[in-house]
């Protein structure tokens, strides 16, 4: 009979977490020996040896819920505290936490300080078993959260889903990732909580609905834009009567930009105080920062927005 | 003489009676057993005597296999000539959560293929958990010409391609019910498939596609379709829209929306609550994705027959709601999102006496900040309103003893009850003490009890609880629970209905699963993941029990001598020839 072994539970590490493969001492696991492993360790997350770190990197980045761990992390729970996972890998699902932020993730629900002792969970047959990593299948949200375009997002969750829990069918779950639910005055852009789209409204003047464009997506000035002219190319200017949406046959894709090079229509945007500013005169982070709505509208009716939106920016620091 | 004379007679009134008996007329026998629709009953009534297995054989139009690899297509083809429909399910439930590798097989093409020889006048297929691909639906688009029902839910493999075909060739269409499937969603332009002369379609869902339609193709195949009863649309489609496709479709008895969210203008606004309260048939309604608290009115004077009322895709608050449900008052079944929190849960118990089935969904189920989402309370307030309530699925952050106590004292006709607490191993919130309690009060109380999930810090206790009690228990999941081989042991050796057990991430090992032995044959299946099972259990189990098919599967990097994922289930077709690699049977 192998050893009982045990995992110490470890709190985020500030690297990024490689996406769980064969983890880098099968060969020791071959003995069902691991003796590094059995060894308790009590520093903080972070402290530990460069040798182990990269062990833990590997595996212990998940943490366990091993079979015959129950006592183990049952007796680490009698805080009454909640169950936190760490960690996480490549599947991008809006439980993955976020390297950078780690504030609010250390300390408090960590369950590796020296409390912990024995809380490593307890493997019986000698086998190390691991929680499976998540992998959410076909998450729309995997695009989501690699954005590097700087918006500084809320910390997402603190912790990595267990696969498969809680118990929801794929289709719920990408369907409610897409559209959060909102808590608040439906005319604000949606809250950054933790979700990661930014969803805002565009209204065309002559359009019959509005529609919606998520900024988080659209990672520059000239992807919004073209991703507006797809939305709003079915609409011919003009000829949205009373029956609404008008056919889409026979109308160019490029009938909006012309209009939009054409100085007809602008694009503009209503930001946190209220104003209305042109599109494209701040960068685009704090466009995506400060923009609530977006609206086409006529030329006629922007004049006198350019010079707020300079002044503005300058008012800003 | 006399005794003689007895004697013969009594043979020839023996005689008499055996030629009674088998001279009962088959055709009589058929038409008898014909009436019989379960297939629990038939069942039955084909294990009476051999006339009666075959009477029942030959007068079976519709044949329900639950588990795919349980039986063959040639064992089926064999026993029913005549079957019309048939339902098949696949997967292991868990393969929703994404358990189960995802080549595991259930692939639906062999069973076409045998189908299409032995059963060229098949009318309707309806798959639970099975693979299928566009290549198989356009096999079964053009192999069955008096095809009329597909209803696929749940199942992955295939993309609109695939409807476009079923629409194109299936002239006698009356169903077209996609649910929850993982499709690949290329585009809309599958509508357009279906021909000018196309009218039968009575039921058309496919609010599972996420892409936008054809609206122009729709419209005129609902324009078309009179008898269209059931149609549930995806979000792509407008509230204007949807408006325009109700003047031309009344009678509509479901309907699911679409997007309920758009501006409208005050017109736009009465000519949708018009064309909803014009629908006098309605007694279901879904959809209502991002609706609009304001626009929720435009219900109002429609579906006061409302029976069913699915809102879990609606993010609704509190308030939303309790206005809302005033005017529901025959509601039966009630689907929600945990937005509406406790206070309008309490709107529910309060309006909503005849409901007999609710269902709570997470809005957020991954984000541990969220400190709203339903509690205790809110599942009590219904129970003290809803006294008929027999179904319910409960996803909260928090839970106690004392109110699942409270609860199935009110309403003790639970059959099905399924609590999740959301945080695994989370003790009584107020207590701290493990959620035994309360589930041992579900099965003491709810004596009818079929299907329950638990949850929650779980000690054997509960499980003792349910061998013990629950004793018309048919499924049963498990997650996170239990303290040793003891638990599973209860319930394996009570539980005598039971049919389906489901475990992950419980501490139950070789002992455990070695205790079923003898039950395993009575169960469709069992499913056992991160447990404590090794391999040599479940060789010595398959070698127990020839007539089991047993399933491993591994995880990457696990030790050899672990049974990651263990699938067990009864099979009369032996183990099954179109396993994956990945998947190791014993």
């Amino acid at each position: 009979m192998s050893k009982p072994i045990e995992h110490d539970y470890i709190g985020l590490s500030e690297q990024p977490l490689p996406s769980m493969e064969k983890s880098s001492d099968t060969n020791d696991k071959k003995n069902g020996l691991r003796l590094k492993d059995t060894e308790l360790r009590l520093g903080l997350p972070g402290s530990d040896s460069p040798e182990r770190e990269d062990h833990d990197q590997n595996v212990l980045s998940l943490k366990s819920f091993v079979p015959g761990a129950k006592r183990g992390f049952s007796d680490a729970l009698d805080g009454g505290g909640k169950w936190v996972f760490s960690g996480g890998s490549g599947g991008g699902s809006e439980g993955l936490f976020s390297p950078r932020g780690g504030g609010k993730n250390n300390g408090g629900n960590d369950l590796s300080g020296p409390d912990s002792g024995l809380g490593g969970p307890v493997l019986k047959d000698g086998a190390a078993q691991k929680p499976q990593v998540v992998q959410e299948k076909k998450s729309q949200r995997v695009a989501g959260s690699i954005h590097g375009n700087g918006i500084t997002a809320a910390p997402a969750p603190t912790r990595a889903q267990v696969v498969g829990w809680p118990p929801i069918r794929s289709f719920r779950k990408n369907t409610m990732a897409s559209h959060p639910s909102k808590n608040d005055d439906d005319d604000n852009a949606e809250a950054n909580l933790g979700s990661e789209c930014l969803y805002v409204k565009v209204s065309m003047d002559g359009a019959p609905y509005l529609r919606k464009v998520d900024l988080k997506i659209s990672g520059s000035y000239k992807e919004l834009s073209s991703a507006l002219e797809k939305m709003f190319s079915c609409f011919t200017i003009g000829q949205c009567g009373s029956n609404g949406v008008s056919s889409r046959d026979g109308l160019s894709e490029s009938r909006l930009i012309d209009l939009l090079h054409s100085s007809e229509y602008v694009l503009t945007y209503e930001d946190k105080d209220g104003d209305w500013m042109l599109v494209g005169d701040v960068p685009w982070e704090m466009f995506t920062n400060s923009c609530k709505r977006l609206r086409i509208m006529k030329s006629t009716e922007a004049i006198g927005l350019a010079p707020r939106a300079m002044e503005k920016c300058q008012n800003r620091t | 003489m006399e005794s003689f004379e007895l004697k013969r007679s009594k043979d020839s009134v023996n005689s008499d009676q055996s030629a009674h008996w088998s001279s009962f007329p088959d055709e009589v026998l058929e038409r008898v057993l014909s009436r019989l629709k379960s297939h629990r009953d038939r069942s039955s009534a084909s294990l009476v005597c051999k006339d009666w297995y075959h009477a029942e054989r030959w007068s079976r139009t519709n044949v329900f296999i639950g588990n795919c690899y349980s039986v063959s297509q040639e064992i089926v083809v064999r026993r029913f000539s005549r079957i019309r429909s048939v339902t098949l399910k696949g997967k292991p439930r868990f393969s929703d959560f994404n358990l189960v590798p995802e080549n595991w097989g259930a692939n639906i093409h062999a069973w076409l293929v045998v189908f299409a020889a032995k059963y060229p006048f098949l009318e309707e297929l309806r798959l639970k958990r099975m693979a299928i691909n566009d290549q198989s639906l356009e096999f079964l688009a053009v192999s069955f010409p008096n095809f009329k029902a597909l209803s696929l839910l749940s199942c992955d493999g295939f993309s609109t391609n695939g409807l476009a075909a079923i629409a194109t060739h299936c002239k006698n269409l009356t169903e077209l019910d996609i649910q929850e499937n993982d499709i690949d969603d290329i585009g809309g332009s599958w509508l357009s498939c279906f021909p000018e002369s196309f009218t039968s379609l009575e039921v058309l869902n496919f609010a599972n596609l996420t892409s936008d339609i054809n609206f122009d193709a729709l419209e005129k195949l609902v324009g078309r379709c009179k008898s269209m009863r059931v149609l549930k649309l995806n979000r792509s489609v407008s509230l204007e829209q949807l408006q325009r496709l109700l003047v031309n479709a009344p009678r509509l008895a479901e309907l699911g929306t679409g997007s309920f969210s758009q501006e409208l203008i005050v017109r736009e606004y009465e000519e949708l609550e018009s064309a909803l309260s014009n629908c006098k048939n309605m007694h279901t309604l879904s959809g209502l994705w991002d609706a609009k608290g304001i626009y929720l009115p435009a219900l109002y004077p429609a579906c006061t027959h409302l029976t069913f009322l699915n809102l879990s895709y609606a993010a609704l608050q509190s308030l939303e709601l309790a206005k809302l449900l005033p005017h529901r008052r025959r509601l039966k079944h009630l689907w929600v999102l945990d937005t509406v929190e406790d206070k309008g849960l309490e709107a529910v118990g309060l309006n909503c006496p005849l409901l007999e089935e609710l269902r709570v969904f997470p809005a957020d189920p991954f984000d541990d900040e969220i400190v709203h989402g339903v509690t205790d309370a809110g599942f009590v307030a219904v129970s003290f309103g809803c006294p008929r309530l027999h179904y319910v699925l409960y996803f909260c952050r928090q839970m106690t003893n004392a109110a699942v106590a409270t609860i199935v004292q009110n309403c003790p006709d639970f059959t099905h009850f399924r609590l999740c607490i959301m945080n695994p191993g989370q003790p009584d919130h107020l207590t701290n003490e493990p959620m035994d309690e309360a589930f041992g009060a579900v099965v003491k109380t709810c004596t009818k009890l079929q299907r329950l999930s638990v949850s929650g810090r779980l000690t054997d206790r509960t499980f003792e609880y349910i061998g013990r009690y629950a004793k018309n228990l048919e499924t049963l999941s498990v997650a996170f629970a239990g303290s040793s081989d003891w638990g599973m042991q209860c319930v394996l050796g009570g539980c005598p209905k039971l049919r389906k057990l489901e475990i992950r991430d419980c501490p139950f090992g070789n002992a455990a699963l070695l205790s079923g032995l003898e039950k395993y044959e009575s169960m469709r299946s069992l499913w056992m993941s991160a447990c404590n099972v090794t391999m040599n259990g479940c060789r010595l189990l398959a070698r127990e029990m020839p007539r089991l098919n047993i399933e491993v599967m591994k995880e990457d990097g696990s030790d050899d001598s672990q049974a990651d994922k263990v699938y067990v289930y009864r099979s009369i077709a032996g183990p099954r020839r179109d396993a994956p690699r990945s998947v190791l049977t014993l």
